[in-house]
């Protein structure tokens, strides 16, 4: 059965909380995940390879340009699914 | 190479390589595991001319201004030459800046075309505050729009297309080349004015330490719009016949396989990067059994012995060819850039038998200014000067510190629409660097800290404390600024360099653990490497002038007055 952006938001979440290893919850939709999670760009690069894997769908780095937050993050694997 | 003293611009230069090397390869676009283009010079020229073409119909030409907001990509370069042949002025802007600042900054520019790509352009035209400021820009262009969207007034970079041969439209050596963007403070951007002189220069200079030539293959990591890649991974190599390498994913796992795929001879880092390949060589090494790892050692050690004197890479490789073989086994040369590289990382490669070419310079002097020439390796300095740089030590200490000063034919012609600090950064043809440093009996140059508020993170980002302040303005305190620790008390070092907060708490207020809990909440909103380490309390009210503007100079010597160590509460 097809996600819906809501779950695909929560596996996001999930995924990048078990992965940065923060506890689960501390991450909501709207945060901006270089702020909240303190990570460069070489680990934000880490997470669209894992969520990649994931979701098994190629996140093209250009395409990815300017998004910070996990909802649009979520909104551009759910446009792929 | 081509002889650069025969050309007056970038675009001469550009089409003379353009026919000396048509049936060369000059670009290579790959995305992870495919290959997008492969491009000969001939072919190359051929798409530019049409773009070229198309932007004189529009009324583009000599002078114009026209910006690039892209990701390192074949339309990129593309998109580079067909400026300089209508005679354009190109404005190179940083992808990751966000869609308030690219707004902010092409405006200051006075671009009147942009050329971007559709993740980019999705997000400025979501700004439409800044676009209605824009008022200059009359055309914008973008690349990969996905058939049918809507693009609010853009046209699409792959239809924007002329009909016959564009006009070459010819510059002096003194003209405006590219109007390159260096971190500005408190929103004031600073827009460097590079001529064409500065570029033919530098290139001479560089390449007279790190030839290119046909075959050669440069990997294009660092962003273009940043001057170090601008340079060796546009302009140098393309006069030398050389290719240039694109990947659309800066992934490890690609990075790592293009290195073999496209045998690559030259790619530059930032530190930050260097160190992570670092430490994922050292963890390889550590799991080596006993054995094994002593005779990698005993092989590491003859190499380092056999390379005291200068490098010799078809030695090492057949020492160490497991270590070189992970970098392709062409690896001439890895290029750092952007920030101050520690020396046991430099010293780490070397000893592999991989060179790290490190240097100094700032896109104001067009660059580098100096740079390791290998003869022989120096860890502990940014090299000599390259050909053609004065450099200076002014007002010297006991110790034979003082500040950088550097006279050349690559120094920029100015900031632009600011007369002032141009006037206060190049004295008498001399450009005042900021930087602190001496020379040693070699001839080196030892970097000593800063004599300018700010700090140079790994990654290439230069950090002015004034823009982070913003932060922190809503805290219940009576006033606060930030600097650059090393600003305050210098360490003579540029390695690990933070920002401090100070604070001056109102009459009767005390320092309590909410007022810490609003400090840590706001410091972690900011990006990771923009974030203070430490606070200063301060009990007295900060020198400002009538315009109650604070006076950091003398708030500093108030400062530098307090022992760091007990001054500083880290966060």
């Amino acid at each position: 059965m097809a996600r819906t952006l809501e779950q695909t938001t929560q596996e996001v979440l999930e995924l990048a909380a078990g992965h940065f290893k923060v506890a689960p919850g501390t991450l909501a939709a709207g945060d901006d995940f270089f702020r909240k999670l303190g990570i460069n760009s070489l680990q934000a690069l880490e997470l669209l390879s894992r969520l990649e894997n994931h979701f098994s769908i190629e996140l093209p780095d250009y395409e990815m340009q300017g998004v910070s937050d996990f909802q649009t993050l979520a909104e551009r694997i759910q446009s792929r699914l | 190479m081509l002889d650069l003293s025969q050309y007056s611009s970038i675009g001469a230069a550009l089409r003379e390589a353009m026919q000396a090397f048509a049936g060369e390869v000059c670009l290579i676009e790959a995305d992870r595991e495919r290959e997008n283009h492969r491009l000969t010079y001939r072919e190359f020229a051929e798409r530019a001319a049409a773009l070229a073409k198309a932007l004189q119909n529009g009324g583009f030409g000599a002078g114009g201004r026209a910006s690039i907001i892209m990701t390192n990509q074949s339309k990129w370069l593309i998109s580079a030459y067909a400026i300089f042949y209508c005679g354009g002025v190109l404005v190179p802007l940083d992808y990751k800046l966000t869609a308030e600042q690219q707004w902010q900054l092409l405006r200051h520019s006075g671009a009147s075309v942009l050329i971007t790509e559709y993740a980019i352009w999705r997000q400025l035209a979501a700004v439409a505050e800044g676009r209605a400021a824009c008022r200059d820009l009359r055309l914008v262009l973008v690349t990969e729009a996905p058939a049918k969207v809507e693009l609010a007034g853009a046209l699409r970079w792959e239809e924007f297309r002329g009909d016959g041969a564009p006009a070459f439209v010819a510059r002096e050596r003194a003209d405006m080349a590219c109007i390159v963007y260096s971190s500005g403070t408190g929103g004031q951007p600073k827009g460097c004015m590079m001529t064409h002189e500065n570029y033919l220069a530098q290139c001479v200079a560089l390449t007279s330490l790190y030839p290119f030539w046909p075959g050669v293959r440069y990997l294009s990591i660092l962003p273009t719009n940043h001057a170090i890649d601008f340079m060796v991974g546009f302009f140098g190599p393309f006069v030398c016949g050389a290719a240039v390498v694109h990947l659309r994913t800066l992934r490890p796992e690609f990075v790592r396989e293009a290195f073999a795929k496209y045998k690559i001879t030259y790619v530059s880092l930032v530190p930050l990067v260097l160190k992570n390949l670092q430490k994922g060589l050292q963890a390889r090494f550590a799991e080596l059994s006993a054995g094994k790892r002593r005779v990698f050692d005993w092989l590491v050690a003859v190499n380092k012995a056999l390379t005291k004197s200068r490098a010799r890479p078809w030695l090492s490789r057949r020492l160490l060819p497991q270590v070189h073989s992970a970098f392709g086994g062409e690896l001439l040369t890895i290029i750092v850039g952007g920030a101050f590289t520690e020396p046991q990382t430099l010293q780490f490669f070397y000893d592999l038998g991989i060179p790290v070419a490190n240097g100094y310079g700032l896109t104001e002097a067009g660059t580098a200014i100096t740079v390791n020439d290998l003869r022989p390796f120096r860890a502990d300095t940014v090299g000599k000067p390259l050909p053609g740089m004065e450099v200076r030590i002014v007002n010297a200490d006991s110790a034979g510190i003082g500040e950088v000063y550097v006279r050349s034919k690559t120094v920029m012609a100015g900031y632009l629409n600011e007369p002032e600090l141009t006037a206060n950064t190049i004295v008498d043809g001399w450009l005042r660097t900021g930087d602190l440093g001496h020379f040693d009996a070699q001839g080196h140059l030892h970097l000593a800290g800063r004599k300018k508020n700010m700090i140079v993170t790994e990654e290439g980002k230069n950090i002015y404390p004034e823009d982070i302040e913003g932060a922190f303005e809503s805290l219940p305190v009576k006033e606060l600024c930030v600097f650059a620790a090393d600003y305050i008390w210098p360490r003579g070092s540029m390695v690990g360099e933070q920002l401090v907060l100070v604070v001056h708490l109102e009459a009767g207020q005390n320092f309590t653990e909410e007022l810490r809990r609003q400090i840590v909440e706001r410091n972690n909103r900011l990006l990771n490497y923009k974030r203070v380490h430490g606070l200063v309390l301060v009990a007295e009210d900060f020198p400002r002038n009538a315009s109650q503007k604070i006076l950091r100079e003398k708030l500093r010597e108030h400062l530098a007055a307090l022992e760091r160590a007990s001054a500083v509460q880290p966060l």
